[in-house]
């Protein structure tokens, strides 16, 4: 499809936004609606529509397996991470109110650190997911 | 401060090494880390079993929301004796996965298997530790995952398709029980399992509820495997790597028990569930045929690892049955089989990862002459077999003891009749391993076979030695499962 010019200067278009937007749900999770799993798939989506658009080979080198592998990992330990912090801090696990001064700004920094963990994993789930089906050649296992 | 905090410790060490095992990607340090996690597992789960039977029920509050409205961890006594079973088999097992891994999975997954077998690990425990039935099902998702991952692991291709059959078994079986969860919750507004038990009795005759008991005991009956939903059982177990179908043939149905167990006598304990609603003629019912369909099955299976997954199905119809009787001694005798059955199972299949490891297959056929090219291995497969026979002095007469001694009270002597009778059955198929590797000469022209190596042997014997250990003195296992019976049932009177 790289030579579909309509679909290139589109796909350019609406890439940064679909991160922009991915990351506006993120962080915008704790006062409306939105989330780290929404951001994550939102996220991994703009990724995907670079694969399509571009090739895999060439979102592959934007995103290499070993990197998206040590995301997918680093989001559940971020996630786990941030309980085991409060658990440090002389709290029962997941307690943020420790992780600050004030338990309302724990509040805030331990959901915001946890749903970023969700979103990091989730974003580079669908990748990974993607990029697996999508590497499969017919007849063969793929890499 | 550390003791306070172990009930977290118990699942939050394997998730945290979960992920860190795709890190660090390679197989010595992955191994070693898993090798370590585990046992760590296992040290707390004793302290926990220990704090328990000193000073009673712990209650844990997860983020530090207090209980019906939080997260709360909840060990009693019936939780940390599961707990201990869960994390005892996991660590045992991982010294034996090192080299069986290497020959039975391939080298570019190896990480991933030991990076799902903490997974696992984490659901099963957390499973056994929750005190909240939403939560509950979380642990249930993430061991289920993880599961049909391991299980495709396996170098057959078949692995592939018994996985994906499991994955829609186990989905649906996920399903029901969260249709019953939602129920209940639509009912008394409340997913906490220690206030469900108080507020269950007020709404128990509604239909709602009793909607919400048939689809939690039939989903959880898919994941226990008990005897018509067992049909994925067979083939997951037989074409997974022999070491995960050593971890979950003595974890995953076992947790489920739990579940079932933790339902009836805990979330409905105040209702008496099994006397007023036709709830334990068909458990009794199932159990029993499930004892003898599964363990006649078994008899004409040439493939050795589908052979012990049938009888696992006729196992479980022993738990189910102790869960039914409802007295003291069936529900201990159904609890001590949990441990009993996890001991012997274990062993069972170590010895098939060694035969596999020596000689590529199982196929019974290729056992002739084995007695006498791997010794240590067929000896410790004879232990399990007697054992899973419920021979006198190995733990498997203790479970059958009790369980026949459970029907005589109720005067139900054809059910002990016929508990001993189907002993005979796995008479039968052990007997035609033992016939094929001791009585039939080494086929001319085999290649030379060694004995598998120490690694693989220690563990394998370390549960064959506690088949017979506590088989002679199980003093110290019925002590804990008649107090946990004991414990569940002040629910019900």
């Amino acid at each position: 499809m790289k030579r579909k010019a309509v679909l290139r200067v589109n796909a350019k278009l609406l890439i940064p936004l679909i991160l922009l937007f991915a990351l506006y749900v993120q962080f915008h999770g704790d006062f409306g609606p939105g989330g780290g799993f929404q951001a994550g798939v939102i996220f991994g989506s703009g990724f995907i529509l670079y694969a399509i658009i571009f090739g895999v080979e060439v979102a592959r080198r934007v995103a290499p397996a070993w990197l998206v592998r040590i995301g997918l990992a680093s989001g559940v330990l971020l996630y786990a991470g941030v309980g085991v912090v409060g658990m440090l801090l002389g709290s029962n696990y997941l307690d943020y109110s420790v992780l600050a001064h004030d338990p309302v700004h724990g509040q805030h920094l331990g959901i915001l650190l946890i749903e970023f963990g969700v979103g990091l994993t989730v974003a580079c789930s669908m990748i990974t997911i993607f990029f697996i089906f999508a590497g499969q050649r017919p007849g063969g296992e793929g890499r | 401060m550390i003791a306070a905090q172990l009930p977290a410790l118990q699942v939050v060490m394997p998730l945290l090494a979960a992920p860190l095992c795709v890190v660090i990607r390679r197989t010595a340090p992955a191994w070693s880390l898993a090798l370590v996690v585990t046992w760590a597992c296992l040290a707390v789960s004793i302290a926990l079993l220990i704090q328990v039977l000193d000073g009673g029920t712990i209650s844990y509050e997860i983020g530090g929301w207090a209980a019906p409205w939080g997260i709360e961890y909840r060990v009693d006594l019936a939780s940390a004796f599961v707990l201990v079973i869960v994390s005892a088999i996991g660590s045992v097992v991982m010294p034996f996965a090192r080299v069986s891994v290497v020959r039975e999975v391939a080298p570019d997954r190896i990480y991933l298997f030991y990076t799902m077998y903490l997974l696992c690990l984490t659901g099963l425990l957390g499973i056994a530790i929750t005190g909240d039935a939403f939560n509950l099902f979380v642990f249930l998702e993430i061991s289920s995952l993880s599961s049909y991952v391991l299980i495709s692991l396996g170098r057959d291709r078949r692995a592939l398709t018994a996985a994906y059959r499991y994955l829609i078994m186990g989905t649906i079986g996920a399903t029901f029980y969260i249709i019953g969860v939602g129920m209940m919750y639509m009912m008394t507004g409340t997913l906490n399992i220690a206030d469900l038990a108080t507020l269950i009795p007020a709404v128990a005759d509604t239909r709602t509820i009793q909607v919400a008991l048939a689809f939690l005991t039939v989903g959880v009956s898919l994941k226990l495997a008990l005897f018509p939903l067992h049909l994925w059982l067979p083939n997951a177990y037989a074409f997974a790597p022999s070491v995960v179908t050593a971890f979950l043939a003595a974890t995953a149905t076992k947790v489920a028990v739990y579940v079932l167990v933790r339902i009836y006598f805990t979330v409905f304990g105040a209702v008496q569930l099994l006397e007023t609603m036709p709830v334990r003629g068909v458990l009794l019912g199932l159990a029993l045929v499930g004892m003898f369909a599964a363990s006649a099955v078994a008899i004409f299976q040439n493939d050795v690892k589908r052979m012990l997954a049938y009888s696992s199905v006729a196992q479980v119809g022993y738990m189910v049955l102790g869960i039914s009787f409802a007295t003291v001694t069936g529900l201990t005798g159904g609890l001590v089989h949990l441990f009993n059955h996890a001991l012997m199972k274990c062993a069972l299949f170590m010895a098939m990862g060694c035969i596999v490891l020596r000689i590529g297959s199982v196929h019974i056929r290729d056992l002739d002459g084995l007695g006498k090219r791997m010794p240590l291995t067929m000896a410790a497969f004879v232990v399990g077999g007697l054992s899973l026979i419920g021979l006198p002095l190995t733990v498997g007469f203790v479970s059958k003891w009790y369980l026949v001694q459970a029907a005589l009270e109720q005067d139900w002597w054809p059910v002990a009749l016929l508990v001993m009778l189907s002993s005979l059955l796995a008479v039968a198929y052990v007997w035609r391993i033992v016939e094929a590797a001791y009585f039939r000469p080494v086929p001319a022209g085999a290649p030379a076979v060694q004995e598998a190596p120490v690694s693989m042997l220690l563990p394998m014997w370390l549960l064959a030695g506690a088949c017979v250990y506590f088989g002679i003195d199980a003093t110290r296992t019925l002590e804990v499962a008649t107090n946990a019976a004991l414990f569940l049932l002040e629910g019900v009177r």
